[in-house]
């Protein structure tokens, strides 16, 4: 049996659960129980119930809500210990990646993060990226089931997801868990600032990375951005230095975009960028790196110093 | 307040993947190495409170010989003392076997507080720092951005403890929890320092305990292939000048892509 974790806040589900759904379905189509954990669980269930699963459970405790990492641990536990599957199988969320390794740390189990792919043979492996991005590594979890597998965002599209004839039955689950081993006491989530330009709504992007080399240099893309009628965007490490405010960040941590061009000066494409910006129509990649990451997903590349290529770019515009 | 710091020395930025012979890991005898940056920002995060504090600040690695480099350089921004667990195996382990190692040489020393980055540059697992927290039975949490201490809390006390917790799409959330503690830090918490000549020549003379791995954690994973990643889209590189290439760029995303006017 496949076990996929879905994720849902106060009855909104994660749409990554779906893609973490096709991975399932590629693995054994035949043999997948979805569990819905958390308060209003059941909202969601139906929702998930329209895949083509055996079964939805859902596990509605009071020691899942709010989400602590040891509530998580201690419940799926017993979730795990109940349901005795082969895979375990999560979204590589924040959360997840909150709790899934310690729950796999407490049953002594693999767990195999942030896959893109799986390969199915004689063994079955998993894709995931190394060092960046820059290589590509197929692994093969070791010991006993369960395996826990966690796929990255983005690495199969949610429209894939092959739909059941008739709704899955779904089912409460219950599990047992001591309070007391609880030690987080978590507050409400909070939006630092409101986002002051809306980066998802832009056609056109320009984003700048760790290339930039310096402060003063932001110059040279803003100049490119007014040149396009483009909105200024950053790379991680750009916004962590304070050179461009947070609310320019593109990637997990900050905005989602896709807008028709994201031209991207001086990043290489760490995955956290990519899965921010990988939607957009057609991107362009200047780097000086001929082997960075970035090139693998643009449309059009080329590699050289963005010192040169910029002021080019701009006075080709022109003319 | 006796804080340790778990780093790890990956290839640099710079580095240009090169692989051995076994396809399966990589040729360290091209590369160099340096400290993993979000490690980095974790030391840094622990200097910090123990200026504000006290205490001590030690620095542990589990790895080859060769991170004795990166342990010297964490000692020269301010680290007080190292323990690094020894084995030249532990430079391909994944995360349940470097943790092992970790828990296995930082156990009997008693912190209050254990920070580590929330991932490494390599293998990128974001496992290690949760792991050791159920390995060492201390409570954890992850991609944090700020860290609040009580001072006059006893340990073991609830609130001790208060972190700000990065969720994602630009939300937070502060956490309370009892010391001791794990926590796995963002990049970006504070600003780097850097080592000055001072602390390069006191380096020289702080302890760095050796310790060997007890061996009892088993591989979870084996990589049975690692390669240049494929292509999933065909890009049209452009070359030619810096002018030339511009120019035949603007026109691509004026009449291919129809993108701009």
């Amino acid at each position: 049996m496949i076990l996929v974790i879905a994720e849902q806040q106060r009855g909104k589900l994660n749409r990554a659960t779906w893609e973490t759904i096709v991975g399932a379905q590629q693995l054994d189509a035949s043999a997948i129980t979805v569990l819905v954990p958390g308060a209003s669980a059941a909202s969601v269930a139906g929702e998930l119930a329209a895949a083509n699963v055996r079964e939805v459970l859902t596990v509605e405790d009071a020691a899942l809500d709010p989400y602590t990492p040891d509530g998580f641990t201690a419940a799926l536990q017993d979730a795990i210990a109940q349901l005795k599957p082969e895979y375990v199988l999560l979204p590589h969320t924040y959360q997840t990646r909150d709790f899934a390794p310690k729950l796999a740390a407490r049953l002594d189990r693999a767990i195999v993060t942030d896959v893109t792919a799986i390969k199915t043979g004689t063994e079955t492996s998993f894709v995931r990226p190394m060092f960046q991005g820059k290589l590509t590594a197929d692994v093969v979890p070791q010991g006993p089931a369960p395996h826990f597998v966690t796929f990255q965002i983005g690495a199969y599209r949610v429209d894939q997801v092959a739909k059941g004839s008739a709704p899955a039955p779904i089912r409460a689950l219950s599990v047992t868990v001591d309070p007391s081993t609880i030690r987080q006491q978590p507050e409400a989530p909070f939006q630092q600032a409101k986002a002051a330009v809306d980066l998802s709504q832009a056609e056109r992007i320009v984003s700048v990375g760790r290339g930039i080399k310096e402060q003063a240099n932001i110059r040279i893309a803003e100049e490119l951005a007014t040149a396009l009628g483009a909105e200024l965007a950053a790379s991680r490490p750009i916004c962590d230095s304070g050179w461009l405010p947070m609310e320019r960040q593109v990637g997990s941590s900050g905005q989602t975009v896709a807008p028709k061009l994201y031209l991207a000066l001086g990043i290489s494409g760490a995955i956290q960028h990519l899965v921010g910006m990988k939607g957009s129509n057609t991107i362009v990649a200047v780097n000086k790196d001929p082997d960075a990451p970035i090139f693998e997903i643009a449309d059009y590349g080329i590699v050289g110093d963005l010192f040169e290529v910029v002021p080019a770019i701009i006075a080709a515009l022109k003319g | 307040m006796k804080i340790a710091v778990c780093i790890k020395q990956v290839p640099t930025r710079e580095w240009q993947p090169r692989l051995d012979d076994s396809k399966t890991w990589i040729r360290e005898s091209d590369a160099s190495f340096e400290m993993n940056e979000p490690d980095a920002y974790a030391l840094e995060e622990a200097l910090r409170l123990k200026e504000k504090h006290g205490g001590e600040v030690v620095v542990c690695s589990a790895g080859p010989s060769r991170v004795a480099q990166v342990i010297r350089e964490a000692l020269a921004r301010g680290a007080d003392r190292a323990i690094h667990v020894e084995d030249e195996g532990l430079a391909s382990a994944d995360a349940f076997v470097t943790a092992a190692a970790l828990a296995d040489a930082m156990r009997d020393e008693r912190f209050d507080l254990v920070l580590t980055g929330l991932q490494s540059d390599d293998q990128g697992f974001a496992q290690v720092g949760v792991v050791l927290a159920e390995k060492l039975d201390m409570p954890h949490s992850t991609i944090i951005m700020e860290v609040q201490i009580d001072p006059a809390a006893a340990a073991g006390q609830p609130g001790a403890l208060r972190v700000k917790r990065e969720l994602e799409g630009g939300w937070f959330q502060w956490i309370a929890m009892p010391l001791p503690a794990v926590l796995t830090i963002q990049s970006g918490i504070n600003q780097l320092r850097y080592a000055t000549l001072k602390g390069i020549m006191a380096a020289k003379k702080k302890e760095i305990r050796k310790a060997a791995p007890s061996g009892g954690a088993a591989a979870k994973q084996k990589i049975v292939n690692l390669y240049v990643p494929e292509k999933g889209k065909k890009t049209q590189i452009i070359g030619g000048s810096p002018a030339e290439a511009a120019k035949a760029l603007v026109q691509k995303l004026r009449d291919e892509a129809r993108v701009i006017q």
